[in-house]
Formats: C-alpha cells, sequence, structure tokens
C-alpha cells in the first residue's frame, strides 16, 4: 500500500491543475459565448487572426 | 454620455487634481462602444452577417456579436450613431435594439456569477477528490489506512466547504439576524455540523466521517443557485438595458440665450423650449410656438392633439411639427411622469406578498428538519447515554433531509423554461414570474402599441384620385408628422409619382400647405380644412376649393397579434381589452380581432383599478402593455409582459419582456409557464420520496456515509433529468 503516498499527492496536483485551468479560463472569458463559439468554426470566412 | 465630475481618482499630475473638469477633458472617450440587441440571430451565417454589416459602416472599427446573449458590440469613433447600425442591419434583414451604453454597469452581475462559478469549480473539485477517498473507506479501508483517508479528507473538504459554502452562510446569518429562518439556515447548520463531527471522529479514529457529503451538500446546492444567478442576470440586465426614452435634458431659454440644462435644474416659472422631435421635459404651459403633440405614450391615443400658445403640457409628451416655448409648471417629481412612477412604487407593494412554490416548500420545510434533528439526538442521548453517538444521529439527520434536490428542483426547471422562452424571444425578469403565469386566468390588453403597432398607416390611400394622390404625395414629403411619412410611404410604394408643389411651407399645428397649378393645395387637420372631423384618426386634402378629401388612417396590427388573442381565448382565459384612445377606434379595433370585453378613454388611475378590481375578484391577471399609462396596471397585475418597444418604465415594471416585435411568444410562454409548475411540483415530489425513504434509515441510525452519498447523488440528478422534460 506504499504506492498510496505517492498516488495520492499526484491524483490531489492533478486535480488542482484542472481547477488552476478553469480559473483560467474562467478569467480569460471562455464561458462568455459558448453558443457563438461553437457557430464561428463552422462559418466559411477565414479568420488569419482570429478575434480575441 | 454624461460627464460626472464627482469621481475622485489618483492623478499623477497635481494640475489634473486642482482641475478635475481639464483631466476629464483630457480623457473623453475617442471611440465608444455602442451595445445593439439582436432577437432574430440564430446560426453562423447570422454571425457573419451581421458582423460584416456593421464593419461595413463608415466609422466602426470592430463588431463582435455574441450569439449566446444575441447582442453585438461595436467599437465606434462618436460620428456613429446607434440609429445608423439598427438601420444598416434593419436593411440587412437582421432586427436590431439600441441597448444602452450603461451595459458596461452590468459587469457587477458578471463578477457575481464568475464568483459562483468559480466556488462552484472548487466544490466540484474537492468533491472529486474526496470522493475518490471515501470509495477506499467504503470498500472496507481499516486502521490507519482510514484515518489517513479521514484526514487528508479533512484537509481538502474543510477548506473547501469553507470556501465554497460562504453565500449560504451569510445568507443564513442574515436571516437568523432578522429572527427568520430559510433554507440556508439548516443548510449552514447540516455543513457545520458534519464538519465538528467528522472532524472528532477522524481525531478518535471513529468509523464514519461525512467529508464527501459536505461537500457534495455544496456542490449540487451551488449548481442550483448559479443556475438561478444565471437566469435572473441575464434577462436583468437585458430588460435594463434596452435604450432610454426619457429626457435628461432640457434648453432653458433665459436672457442671455438658451443653454442645455440636467431636468433636475429646472424650477417651476423657467422657460424651456421644446424643439420637434423632442419630448416634453416638464409638465407646463405653452406660451408661443403651435404644434401637434403624440400623447400616445402617456395616455394609448393614438391621434396627435394640438398644441398652441395656453396649451396644457405634460412631461413625456413628444412635440411633433413645431418647435414650442413652455413655461415650466411642475418639474421633477411633481409632474405627471413621477406621478405614474409613484403610481407604480404604490402598485407593485401589492404584489410583494406572492409567495413561490419554493417559498412555501421552504416554509414548511425549515421548522421540520430542525425538529426532527433535535428529536433524533435527544431519543438517542437518552437511549444510550452517548453524546458522541447523538451528535452524530444529528448530523445524518440534517445531512440526509438537506434540501439538494430542492434546492435544484425550481432552479433547474427555470433555467430550462426560460432558455427555451429566450430561443422564442422572451425575457423572464424575475424567477417566480414563470409560477406566476401559469396561475394567470385573465388576460388584460393594452391597445396602441401593444396589439398595434402604434404607427398609423393610411386605409384608402388607393382610392385617391390619382392627381389628388401626386399632390398629396408632395405635401406628405414636406412634413415630420408620423401621419404625413406613413402617408408619403404609403403611396411611394404604390408607385405614384410627385406633383409639382411650390412654396411648399409647414404650418405648425395645422399641417402642410403649397401651390399646385395656382391652387392653394393643404393636407391637414379637419379644422383647419373646414372638415367634420370624424371619429377615428384621419388627415384630409384639399385642392384650392373643392371638398376636402378624408384621408383615413388605422394602427397596424402587430404581428401574432390575432393568433394570440385567439390562443389565450382558446386556452378559456378571458380576454379584456383597455385603452386609452377614443371609443370608436377602440371598439372597431377589438371587433376586428376579436376580443368581447372593452374599454376605451380609461386613464392610468382606472387601468389600475380595473387591475385591482379584478384582482379583488379572485381573477389572476396577466397584464401585456407598453405604455407609461400602463405602467401602473404592469406592476399590480400579477404577472406582466411587455413588448422591446416599451418604455423603460414599463419594460422594468413588468415579469417579462419581448425581445422581437412579433406578439406571438405569449401564447407559447402560457404553455411553458403551465408545464414548468407541473414539474416544480413533480420536482418537489421526487424530493420528498428520497427524504422519506432516507430519513427512518438515518433517524435509526443506519445510515452509512455510502447511503447519505447516494441518495443525496441520486436524487439531484432526478431532479435536473425531469427539468430537461419540458416542453
Amino acid at each position: 500500500m506504499d504506492i498510496l503516498g505517492l498516488l495520492i499527492p499526484v491524483s490531489l496536483f492533478l486535480g488542482a491543475v484542472g481547477l488552476a485551468a478553469f480559473w483560467w479560463m474562467l478569467r480569460k472569458g471562455q464561458f462568455e459565448d459558448p453558443d457563438g463559439d461553437a457557430h464561428r468554426i463552422l462559418r466559411d470566412d477565414y479568420d488569419d487572426k482570429p478575434k480575441s | 454620455m454624461t460627464a460626472t465630475f464627482e469621481h475622485v481618482r489618483p492623478s499623477a499630475c497635481p494640475a489634473c487634481a486642482v482641475a478635475p473638469a481639464a483631466e476629464h477633458l483630457a480623457e473623453l472617450p475617442k471611440e465608444a462602444t455602442l451595445m445593439l440587441s439582436l432577437p432574430g440571430i440564430h446560426c453562423a451565417g447570422c454571425i457573419s452577417g451581421v458582423e460584416r454589416a456593421l464593419l461595413a459602416v463608415p466609422g466602426v472599427r470592430d463588431a463582435r456579436v455574441n450569439l449566446t446573449l444575441r447582442r453585438a458590440a461595436v467599437t465606434a469613433g462618436p460620428e456613429v450613431e446607434a440609429e445608423t447600425l439598427t438601420a444598416v442591419l434593419e436593411r440587412a434583414g437582421y432586427e436590431a435594439h439600441e441597448l444602452d451604453p450603461g451595459v458596461l454597469a452590468t459587469t457587477a452581475a458578471d463578477r457575481a456569477g464568475r464568483d459562483l462559478l468559480m466556488r462552484l469549480a472548487v466544490a466540484f473539485f474537492a468533491m472529486m477528490n474526496v470522493m475518490l477517498l471515501s470509495v477506499a473507506v467504503w470498500s472496507g479501508a481499516e486502521g490507519v489506512t482510514r484515518d489517513m483517508m479521514h484526514w487528508i479528507s479533512a484537509a481538502i473538504a474543510i477548506p473547501a466547504v469553507i470556501f465554497s459554502g460562504r453565500p449560504f452562510y451569510v445568507s443564513a446569518w442574515g436571516a437568523l439576524r432578522a429572527r427568520r429562518l430559510n433554507m440556508d439556515v439548516p443548510i449552514t447548520l447540516a455543513i457545520a455540523l458534519a464538519l465538528v463531527t467528522s472532524s472528532y471522529e477522524t481525531i478518535h479514529s471513529g468509523e464514519h466521517a461525512y467529508f464527501d457529503a459536505a461537500v457534495m451538500l455544496c456542490f449540487f446546492l451551488l449548481g442550483g443557485r448559479y443556475l438561478d444567478h444565471r437566469t435572473r442576470a441575464s434577462a436583468r440586465s437585458a430588460a435594463q438595458e434596452l435604450a432610454a426614452l426619457e429626457v435628461p435634458r432640457a434648453v432653458r431659454v433665459t436672457d442671455a440665450g438658451e443653454e442645455t440644462v440636467s431636468v433636475a435644474e429646472l424650477a417651476v416659472g423657467d422657460v424651456v423650449r421644446v424643439r420637434p422631435g423632442g419630448r416634453v421635459p416638464v409638465d407646463g404651459l405653452v406660451l408661443s410656438g403651435q404644434s401637434e403633440l403624440d400623447r400616445s405614450l402617456m395616455t394609448g391615443e393614438s391621434l396627435p392633439v394640438f398644441a398652441g400658445e395656453g396649451s396644457l403640457v405634460s412631461a413625456g409628451e413628444v412635440n411633433l411639427t413645431g418647435p414650442l416655448t413652455v413655461e415650466v409648471r411642475a418639474a421633477g417629481r411633481d409632474t405627471a411622469l413621477h406621478r405614474i412612477a409613484d403610481l407604480v412604487a404604490v402598485a407593485e407593494s401589492g404584489r410583494a406578498n406572492y409567495h413561490s412554490l419554493a417559498d412555501q416548500a421552504a416554509k414548511l420545510y425549515a421548522p421540520f428538519v430542525h425538529i426532527l434533528s433535535v428529536a433524533a439526538a435527544v431519543g438517542w442521548w437518552l437511549y444510550t447515554q452517548d453524546v458522541r453517538i447523538a451528535l452524530n444521529i444529528a448530523a445524518a439527520v440534517l445531512i440526509i433531509t438537506c434540501p439538494c434536490a430542492l434546492g435544484l428542483a425550481v432552479p433547474a426547471v427555470t433555467t430550462a423554461a426560460s432558455g427555451r422562452l429566450f430561443r422564442k424571444g422572451l425575457l423572464i425578469k424575475d424567477g417566480t414570474a414563470l409560477e406566476r403565469l401559469a396561475e394567470a386566468d385573465t388576460v388584460v390588453f393594452d391597445k396602441t402599441g401593444t396589439l398595434t403597432h402604434g404607427l398609423p398607416t393610411p386605409l384608402d390611400a388607393d382610392a385617391l384620385p390619382p392627381e389628388a394622390a401626386q399632390v398629396a404625395l408632395a405635401l406628405a414629403e414636406g412634413s415630420a408628422h408620423p401621419l404625413a411619412t406613413s402617408l408619403a410611404k404609403a403611396l411611394r410604394s404604390a408607385g405614384i409619382s410627385c406633383a409639382e408643389v411650390n412654396g411648399l411651407r409647414e404650418v405648425p399645428g395645422h399641417g402642410v400647405e403649397g401651390l399646385w397649378r395656382g391652387q392653394v393645395v393643404r393636407l391637414g387637420r379637419a379644422t383647419w380644412l373646414g372638415a367634420e372631423a370624424p371619429e377615428e384618426t384621419a388627415t384630409f386634402l384639399k385642392i384650392g376649393e373643392t371638398a376636402a378629401l378624408t384621408l383615413r388612417f388605422a394602427d397596424t396590427l402587430r404581428e401574432g397579434a390575432a393568433e394570440v388573442v385567439e390562443a389565450l381565448q382558446r386556452q378559456g382565459k378571458r380576454v379584456i381589452l383597455i385603452s386609452g384612445d377614443t371609443r370608436g377606434a377602440v371598439a372597431r379595433f377589438a371587433q376586428a380581432i376579436g376580443i368581447e370585453e372593452v374599454i376605451a378613454e380609461a386613464l392610468p388611475q382606472e387601468k389600475v383599478a380595473l387591475v385591482a378590481e379584478l384582482s379583488g375578484q379572485g381573477a389572476k391577471v396577466l397584464m401585456v402593455g407598453d405604455g407609461l399609462n400602463d405602467t401602473a396596471a404592469l406592476a399590480a397585475a400579477h404577472v406582466s409582459i411587455s413588448p422591446a418597444s416599451a418604455l423603460d418604465a414599463a419594460r422594468s415594471a413588468s415579469d417579462m419582456v419581448l425581445m422581437g416585435r412579433s406578439l406571438a411568444p405569449i401564447a407559447d410562454a402560457v404553455r411553458t409557464s403551465v408545464s414548468a409548475r407541473a414539474r416544480i411540483r413533480e420536482n418537489f415530489t421526487i424530493a420528498t420520496v428520497y427524504n422519506v425513504l432516507a430519513v427512518p434509515l438515518a433517524v435509526a441510525g443506519l445510515c452509512s456515509p455510502l447511503i447519505a452519498a447516494l441518495a443525496m447523488s441520486l436524487s439531484s440528478i432526478t431532479v435536473s433529468l425531469n427539468a430537461l422534460r419540458l416542453k
């Protein structure tokens, strides 16, 4: 069962990475227009530089 | 945009601090962000179309569509007007309305939403990790391993619960301070008790710890809270933002000349000038000038009225043709406009005592839970004389009965329903509005601006002799009066060309005149042309000395109006039409649309009185209206809807706002609300069934943390899935 001593910190760390990523996405406004982003990827006009 | 000098900001240069005005000038925005509401967009093509159309307008630097909120944010130079943009979009085939730039003020609401989302994420992270650790305990870990799992769970759960449960603690504390009980009191108590007994058990190497349950509780309840917040925030902001029509400014005439001042600065006795097309800012007496006034938003009259020297005008009316000089008789709080606002405040207080289904459930639930858990704890203490067991039982009972499913039951349904209605073009501003709409059995419609567009169109333009039509067109084009512009538009689209009329001259308050083949030709009011005024909206054409020709106008029916009235009547609702317009116009209209109960020439007070009387008889009234004269009635009604074109005051007084032009979503809304109420009731039943099954186990001391976790997640998931069945 010694492996638990390694696995638990690792799983906690991975979870924390996910949480931090979510926090970053929230800050960047990626949840502001979910419908629009889903449609934008399908449209015909080609963006050289997608607007942020 | 208004300049405020009050705002204090640390300034680097001392001169700026001394001269705040200069600082303000220096930072005047070079470009402004304009917000547009686009109720009709729905696909990728619309996004591209709208953005392309907007970017083609000179001065527009950037345009970005938000499909979720159905809005576009446009960055443009100061010379670009929102009206230009809406006109461009209308031409491109997209319905657009201007939104107040005060949109930026909604960032506060956004921040609250983001805050909730972050707490939700933390609770989710903690729940998943603690669950994983708990699986080991559930599957039989013992001794040191179990203790280690409990200790790590505690280290994750305690900070997570303290952080993510904050909204509940704040609300529970507020309720307790006011000596009330709300849903959050048992929630807070359950969380606190679970943490305390679990920590105690962990320290003493006990068998059961409820850290997983405490975190899970936070997660599901925050989920409900977040859904609730999102529904309300998006609707609230959109309803507030639709452009303001009030007049914050007036032109004051003094000996020194004219100056633009804020309406708040005007005093009785001041003289103000009202330009054609402007809104009258005060109640007053006309000193000079002649014009016509559009009172439709104030009184519902569709026919413009004459105003000349000595006429009384009131705030909110629109001056149509000539400039007026008005002596202020009442300003600010004393105007008729404000008296209506006061009427609204009084009417609104009547509705505040509506109890939502959730409130009713909470009222039954909160005391019951406390009594139950105290009784269980006391019983076990008497039986075993062991405080530790008694506290454990109390915590288990509180966790099992905790309103996870109850907290999700209403928000999940409301979110599903308002999302559905939003796609159809209806915004719900108030969480309980759907429940109240489901109860409505009487529908009161306003006429002008609600069932109709509020814009008259000529009825018999085709019947005019061709020459007269050409003259009429020439005259009509010389005026900005709504009847004239509407006539001109109709004649143009009928393919009539303009006659050559010289010396075109607008006689403010009367009409337009000119010379055609040496004869005086006039288009205008009945009294001016010596004709007899009929009981409906009309204008007259007189060529030379011949008898005046009558051009009748009627308001056009709003899209979907007839269908909505018919659908509501088919659903067995009593439909009443009330209008401030003249008897003849209202009666004819009611007959055309099929409404039997009609009240015409109603004052704003009478509208409220009617709504109050109907409510007094036990009817649940749905009021649909748009004008200032409807505002108080909208606030007094059990539930109310106003179209997007309505005045701010009317929109803020109503529970739901139609985003598009069509009235059709109203019938859908009624249907959806009835089904939503049924789903909410089902959800309460489901939640209760789970509680009834699990509570005896908890009281008997048989409820392990595994059973608590299962009951909680299963009931929450069932309730959410049931909400999604909404049609």
